[in-house]
């Protein structure tokens, strides 16, 4: 069994590692689960260090720079200071509800990174409906949220976890849509498959539901501009108000996550996974997502917030037709022009992106032009 | 097919355990004096801006997005219902192509007729 991973020749260059890899069941499992679990929390200790560092840079300062070279350790640091602190739970809070939530809502997205494929085969299962398994975990987090805006008997909470809701149910389905197109063109639910079929990287085929598919991720994680559930001017913080010591350290762990599960989905969704030249493969994957993830911090350090009324007329009215014209265009493509060449479709589909988003911006009137909470 | 779900089993049993320990930490940290326990009354209440409390916060709530959870339950049924359609849409072809048409019309028929209805704005 032939292991190496580097090559001269771009994409498939390497040897697809076998369902059950070091040996057996359990070896695989044990060691997929190790390799994990330390993935995300490295890489969420890496993106915290990151997201500090580059909006220090947007904002004209350094950012944390004494903890360790450049400033490395502080998010461990930080990890230490906030375990060592006093656990409070409110006197009127719901404590079962209470020490439920965090559990919640990051146990699902540590289940999504099982599927995800670092590398050709290197996962920890290969499922065929991959990508439907993601899309029904990661709404699971809007219920440990919930639970926690809930549970902590605390009025901005509930306002927050309210608002989480209302962002959940808007931005679910164009998000979903946008990821039938990308079935659509691979014929398969599985990640792997996912990747294999991208020669040209989907971005380029998809722009329509690129950008549906970003723009609503973001709002499902909850990040700049659709952060209203935390919005820290008018509600405090939302849900995790009431939460201290390692049950908020578990809310902040859930969140950074989300971001580095949303990097890798589309870096394997849209930009070709772990697929590229010279380099081995899982480090095309980290840079994927390191791109995945300045793009989401520039659009935090450049964008205000938005107003409630403005975000869920922005879901309704702006994404969600987008989403189904996107779909529309790519089954018609796939059925009756099956052997259009591909540059063409390139092209074609940048022509129409830039044409609907003008249309739509000229005929949309977020909130109906209202105040609403 | 049954190994693939034992993975997934195994790796949540994984993960609740590892989330439960992490959330356990202060209380195995209190045995060593390390994580401090002092409550009081203030610090035990509702945090309201340095207010004193007031009232309870499990009231009625006027949760507006009533609408937009019907037309959710609408919506989502019918992309979970294309999944499936988009897998094998090559080998369905044309008939395929124009019976999911006609079932995204249905349903866009009632979208338009919401967005008339002027249901779909936050009052």
């Amino acid at each position: 069994m032939q292991t190496s991973v580097t090559s001269f020749n771009p994409t498939f260059a390497f040897n697809t590692l076998p369902p059950d890899w070091p040996g057996n069941f359990w070896l695989h499992w044990l060691v997929f689960t190790i390799i994990l679990i330390a993935f995300i929390i490295v890489s969420v200790i890496m993106f915290i260090w990151f997201e500090r560092r580059l909006i220090g840079r947007f904002q004209i300062r350094l950012g944390p720079n004494r903890v360790g070279p450049f400033g490395l350790f502080q998010a461990i640091a930080d990890v230490i200071k906030i375990l060592t602190k006093e656990d409070i739970v409110p006197q009127k809070a719901d404590k079962v509800v209470f020490w439920l939530a965090p559990l919640v809502a990051l146990v699902p997205v540590l289940m999504v990174f099982a599927v995800v494929p670092l590398q050709s085969g290197a996962m920890l299962v290969d499922l065929n409906i991959g990508i439907l398994y993601v899309v029904a975990l990661s709404s699971i987090v809007s219920i440990g949220i919930f639970m926690a805006g809930w549970g902590s008997n605390n009025k901005y909470s509930i306002i927050g976890a309210m608002r989480d809701v209302a962002q959940l149910i808007s931005y679910e389905i164009p998000l979903v849509l946008s990821i039938v197109g990308v079935v659509l063109l691979t014929g398969s639910l599985s990640l792997t498959e996912i990747v294999g079929a991208q020669n040209i990287p989907f971005i380029l085929l998809q722009p329509i539901g690129f950008f549906v598919f970003f723009i609503g991720s973001l709002a499902e994680i909850n990040r700049c501009p659709f952060d209203l559930v935390e919005a820290e001017s008018e509600i405090i913080a939302g849900y995790n108000i009431e939460f201290s010591g390692s049950k908020f350290a578990t809310f902040f762990l859930a969140e950074y996550s989300e971001a580095v599960l949303l990097s890798a989905l589309t870096a394997t969704l849209f930009l070709g996974g772990w697929s590229g030249p010279l380099l081995p493969p899982i480090l095309w994957l980290l840079i994927k997502m390191f791109a995945v993830f300045a793009i989401i911090i520039w659009i935090r350090s450049t964008l205000p917030r938005f107003r409630i009324d403005q975000m869920m007329a922005f879901a309704w009215k702006f994404l969600l037709p987008l989403a189904l014209i996107n779909l529309l265009l790519t089954s018609l493509q796939i059925v009756f022009w099956p052997e259009a060449s591909s540059w063409i479709i390139v092209l074609l589909s940048f022509a129409i992106l830039v044409a609907l988003i003008l249309v739509w911006s000229k005929s949309f009137k977020p909130g109906g032009n209202k105040v609403g909470i | 097919m049954l190994q693939d779900y034992g993975y997934i089993a195994l790796f949540l049993l994984v993960t609740l355990a590892f989330v439960s320990f992490i959330i356990l930490i202060p209380i195995i940290l209190r045995f060593f004096r390390i994580v401090p326990k002092r409550p009081n009354p203030i610090k035990n209440t509702a945090f309201e801006c340095g207010m004193k409390t007031i009232g309870r916060s499990w009231v009625q709530f006027n949760f507006r997005y009533y609408f937009y959870a019907l037309m959710l339950i609408a919506l989502d049924v019918m992309v979970v219902f294309l999944y499936p359609w988009a897998v094998e849409v090559g080998r369905l072809g044309v008939y395929g192509f124009i019976a999911v048409l006609v079932f995204i019309l249905i349903i866009i028929v009632g979208y338009i007729f919401a967005l008339k209805k002027k249901v779909l704005e936050w009052k």
